[in-house]
């Protein structure tokens, strides 16, 4: 299935949870500092493992960065 | 004499909060946060680069300071109160930064967008400084909807202008009993110690201190400043006044006769 993680396309497996997406994402820093949002609604953290992603899903995975 | 500035219950004992934006490095980061003897930053949120080199959290938690997330970059109130959200979760803090921009060229707080945000994220429990127009009547809406400050601009972000409606700060300080920070337009330490006099409880400055020439010695500067108008503003300043006021006594003043009749000048002299 397709998701947009992002804003890039992505092929993924079925199934595919949050929390593997931001594994592939950032992979030596996966805990705070990070957030999480699926077609614009925040996912917490303690559900990335069970929140599996459907197809055409748009994914924004944030971090801190210098600003304000 | 600990003079805290006291937000949400907080007591922060530096009234400089410092912004993040337009440093170098990281490092050129770290040596301004020393500098500053700030305990509040503020960060932003944007999309994860896997080629980041470092992170800013890791140089906040080493010099020990807490993060006041921002929604720079958000346009309307939905998006500002998403990404405060988001901020919320990354972060594990209510506090926010609530930015919400009427457009890119002045990057002025949109005022009924900014309002709107403001009072969806008190009522999710949020602590909300919203950055605000140097407009008395909006921070009085502001206060009235339950943010916790009000950080009213001197002039818009980054353009180093100062303070350039230091009437509508005064009329400010009279309504709001919030903290009021000063938060965009400082140029340079005497800017900082205006708002301060003028009777801000604090200043936020990021662009002053990370694309001065000496980010480090800025931020020291700045400090004192803030510590400086702070105090003089305590200390209560004269009123202005057209003509002089001798300082020195008129009683006891020595007579020594008429003067001497004066040369006139030569012609041409003048």
């Amino acid at each position: 299935m397709i998701v947009h993680v992002n804003g890039e396309r992505r092929d993924v497996g079925d199934g595919t949870t949050v929390a593997a997406l931001v594994a592939s994402a950032r992979p030596e820093r996966t805990g705070r500092g990070v957030a999480v949002a699926v077609d614009a609604e925040v996912v917490p953290r303690g559900r990335w493992e069970k929140h599996e992603l459907h197809d055409g899903a748009r994914v924004e995975i944030l971090t801190a960065v210098q600003g304000g | 004499m600990s003079d805290p500035l006291v937000i949400a219950g907080r007591e922060l004992d530096s009234r400089l909060i410092l912004g993040t934006g337009g440093f170098a490095s990281l490092e050129a980061l770290a040596a301004a946060i020393d500098a500053s003897a700030t305990e509040l930053v503020t960060v932003a949120l944007r999309r994860v680069d896997p080629a980041a080199q470092g992170s800013i959290l890791d140089v906040l938690d080493r010099a020990g300071v807490a993060v006041l997330p921002n929604t720079a970059g958000c346009y309307t109130a939905r998006d500002a109160v998403t990404t405060a959200r988001l901020a919320r979760e990354a972060f594990e803090t209510d506090w926010v930064k609530l930015e919400v921009i009427g457009d890119d060229r002045t990057l002025l707080p949109d005022g009924p967008e900014l309002l709107a945000a403001a009072e969806q994220l008190v009522a999710e429990g949020f602590v909300v400084l919203p950055y605000a127009n140097d407009d008395p009547i909006l921070a009085g809406r502001l206060q009235d909807v339950g943010c916790a400050a009000v950080m009213p601009l001197g002039s818009p972000i980054g353009s180093g202008m100062g303070i350039r409606n230091p009437y509508n700060l005064r009329i400010m300080r009279e309504r709001i009993e919030l903290p009021l920070i000063l938060d965009a337009g400082v140029g340079t330490a005497s800017d900082a110690a205006l708002a301060m006099e003028l009777g801000c409880d604090g200043v936020l400055c990021a662009s002053a201190i990370s694309r001065a020439k000496d980010p480090a010695a800025m931020a020291g500067a700045i400090r004192d400043a803030v510590r400086a108008g702070h105090t003089a503003h305590l200390a209560g300043r004269i009123p202005r006044r057209l003509h002089a006021e001798a300082s020195t006594p008129e009683t006891g003043l020595p007579e020594f006769g008429e003067a001497p009749a004066q040369q006139a000048p030569a012609d041409g002299a003048r």
